[in-house]
């Protein structure tokens, strides 16, 4: 098999789509995680416990 | 600054300028019969003048253990200044084209003062050294704070800084000398390009090795964006500016690409640097600096997750809608469009979190001009990706591109967003790092906020109006087919449109000077506070003595 433009651009428009997509929903399903809300609420307040001023 | 090194990092300071001189001496020597010659000079006049210091103190006692128990806050003093010095300049000769378009007979004959040269004096200026520095200053205080965790080292923060400044050196007078790779917000010639490359890698390995010390176990959403600007400036700085130079002894280099290929990696360069460094970098600023002003946390934390992949994954495609109607072929184009309307929803979905954190505070946004900043910073950074995400579309971009409605889209980013947010922030951060109770006066923020709001305003409506007149103009047919007009009748249509940008620009530089003026007058104020935080940072290594490891 030779490794031309076509072969690299199907191999883009077809595992590299699902590939970044899975990742992407990866990310998106760890955001949603319900388990997952207390320790963002931690997160986000934790800024706000350190005083500068 | 040097009284704050121990002894070995002194000696490690001096060993890294050492190194700068003589790589600027081979420079120098390699190409002395070319303009190379100057800028090896001028690393090695820096390097000799970064040693003659650290000669100079390399006596002065060392400092004192428990130092190494609090932030290492020095090197965001250093960055936030350099931040101003280059905003005043790179806007400076920003009015100074905008006149030139005014008046374009106005360069003295002299090569340096063409157009040509000094816009990306401009551009390198306000892009990579008022916002490099801020971003590289901002990034130093939010990793150190979010992590609780003092920076990893104190030897890596000033090779960033200082070889960050010298990049952006070596950028602007080469312009001015007429040296240029000719890739917009790429031009810097290869010596420079594989400098900067070093920085850059300095600095992601501090970032790094600072975020594995942290005390905090979730690492703060901040971090992620300021990240991405560092992983992929990276990214894209090495395979756009890949070259071959004409020789060593030679500035001028030719890129490995050519054709088509070139254009699109020129784009998915340019169109990223809007994302990664414009956009991403400051999106960091934005979600550290507007909750602590305002008191209160982000809004969704969630959201700011998902917007962060959303814009990480959607802006990497989004580079081909610059070449719309070009070479390339069309399913690329039409790829880049699909991807540029997408992105919309994760941009608004940033601003819009950004918006709801203030939702409830909107006492505190009327009555503090620093908030405002933010808060029209959100707003403008909603209406630039909503303009981006519209003139990406084929057909609107068949009316808006080659013409002045690209400017005004790029400064109401630029000025609305970038520079709005960097103000805000610095305006919040400059008294805590120099330790005083407040800015030194808050009628000058308030006078600040003024001049830039009313200046956008100006600048991105003249350039509106003057890109669709420009636009429709070069479109307009008699009933015979012929152009109803010359392209000079749509030069002479502009004058009055250049006049009120170049007036709008110049109350947006006064703007900048005065907050310069701010910043400096703050921190000659007497330092009020002494602040220890409630849990001390994670010291650095290379403690000073054996008394401070007894402390451990
Ligand atoms: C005092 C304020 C400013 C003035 C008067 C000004 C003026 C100008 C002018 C006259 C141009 C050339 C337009 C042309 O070629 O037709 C320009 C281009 C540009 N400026 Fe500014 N500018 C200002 C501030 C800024 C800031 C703060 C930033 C970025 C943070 C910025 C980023 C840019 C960029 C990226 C371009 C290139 C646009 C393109 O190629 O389409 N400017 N500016
Ligand atoms: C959803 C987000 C955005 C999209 C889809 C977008 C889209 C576009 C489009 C279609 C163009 C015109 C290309 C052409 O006709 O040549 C453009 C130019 C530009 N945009 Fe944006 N934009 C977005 C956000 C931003 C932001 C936030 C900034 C920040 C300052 C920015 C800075 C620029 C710059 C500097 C250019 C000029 C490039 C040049 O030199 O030609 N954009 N953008």
């Amino acid at each position: 098999m030779t490794i031309d433009h076509e072969t690299l651009t199907a191999f883009a428009k077809t595992y590299g789509l699902i590939y970044m997509m899975i990742v992407f929903f990866g990310a998106v399903v760890y955001a949603l995680w319900p388990s997952n809300q207390s320790k963002f609420d931690r997160a986000a307040n934790s800024i706000l416990e350190q005083d500068e001023d | 600054m040097i009284s704050q090194l121990t002894k070995t990092e002194r000696e490690t300071a001096l060993f890294l300028t050492a190194l700068l001189t003589l790589s600027g001496l081979t420079l120098g020597l390699l190409g002395r019969n070319d303009l190379l010659g100057y800028h090896g000079a001028l690393l090695a006049v820096a390097g000799m003048s970064l040693t003659f210091l650290l000669i100079k103190d390399y006596y002065k006692p060392e400092p004192d253990p428990d130092n190494r128990a609090k932030y290492y806050d020095d090197p965001i003093k250093v960055g936030l200044v350099l931040a101003l010095v280059w905003a005043v300049i790179g806007m400076i000769v920003g009015d100074w084209v905008a006149w030139l378009l005014v008046f374009p007979e106005a360069t003295f004959d002299a090569g340096w003062a063409s157009f040509g040269r000094l816009r990306p004096v401009h551009t390198s200026g306000v892009i990579f050294g008022f916002g490099g520095n801020a971003l590289i200053a901002t990034s130093f205080h939010v990793m150190q704070r979010t992590s609780r965790a003092r920076l990893a080292d104190n030897i890596s923060p000033w090779v960033v800084v200082v070889g960050f400044n010298l990049f952006c050196l070596m950028a602007a007078t080469g312009y001015l000398m007429g040296i240029t790779a000719s890739k917009e917000y790429a031009e810097p010639e290869w010596y420079a390009d594989i400098f900067l490359t070093i920085i850059w890698v300095v600095y992601l390995v501090l970032y790094l090795r600072t975020l594995a010390r942290r005390e905090e176990p979730h690492i703060y959403v901040a971090n992620w964006y300021y990240l991405s600007f560092v992983i992929v400036v990276a990214m894209l700085h090495i395979l756009n500016n890949l070259a071959i130079p004409i020789s060593l002894g030679h500035a001028k280099s030719y890129s490995l690409f050519s054709g088509v290929q070139d254009a699109m990696i020129q784009w998915w360069y340019g169109h990223n640097a809007v994302a990664f460094f414009l956009t991403t970098g400051f999106l960091g600023m934005m979600y550290y600096y507007l909750p602590k002003r305002a008191g209160r946390p982000i809004f969704s934390y969630r959201l700011s997750i998902i917007s962060f992949w959303g814009i990480v994954f959607l802006y990497m495609w989004a580079g081909s809608h610059h070449l719309h109607y070009t070479a390339l072929p069309h399913w690329v184009q039409t790829l880049g469009m699909t991807f540029s309307i997408m992105l919309l929803v994760p941009s608004w979905a940033s601003a819009g979190n950004a918006l709801l954190t203030l939702n409830g505070a909107w006492g505190k946004v009327r009555d503090d001009a620093t908030l405002r900043f933010m808060m029209v910073a959100a707003v403008f950074y909603g209406l630039s990706t909503f303009e981006g995400s519209f003139m990406a579309i084929r057909p609107v971009n068949s009316l808006s591109h080659y013409t002045d409605w690209t400017v005004g889209h790029v400064h109401s980013g630029a000025l609305g967003w970038v520079a709005m947010i960097t103000f805000g922030s610095i305006y919040t951060l400059t008294p805590w790092i120099w330790r005083k109770e407040r800015m030194y006066s808050n009628k000058l923020i308030e006078l600040h906020f003024w001049l830039a709001l009313v200046g956008t305003m100006i600048y991105v409506f003249a350039m509106w109006n003057s890109g669709i007149i420009q636009g429709l103009m070069w479109r307009a047919y008699n009933t015979d087919g012929t152009l109803a007009y010359s392209f000079i009748d749509s030069v002479a249509a502009m004058k009055p449109y250049y006049v009120a940008r170049a007036i709008g620009g110049l109350m947006f530089l006064a703007g900048a000077i005065v907050c310069a003026y701010n910043v400096w007058k703050t921190a000659k104020l007497p330092t009020v506070t002494e602040y220890t935080p409630d849990k001390p940072p994670l010291p650095a290594r290379g403690r000073p003595s054996a008394a401070a490891q007894a402390a451990e």
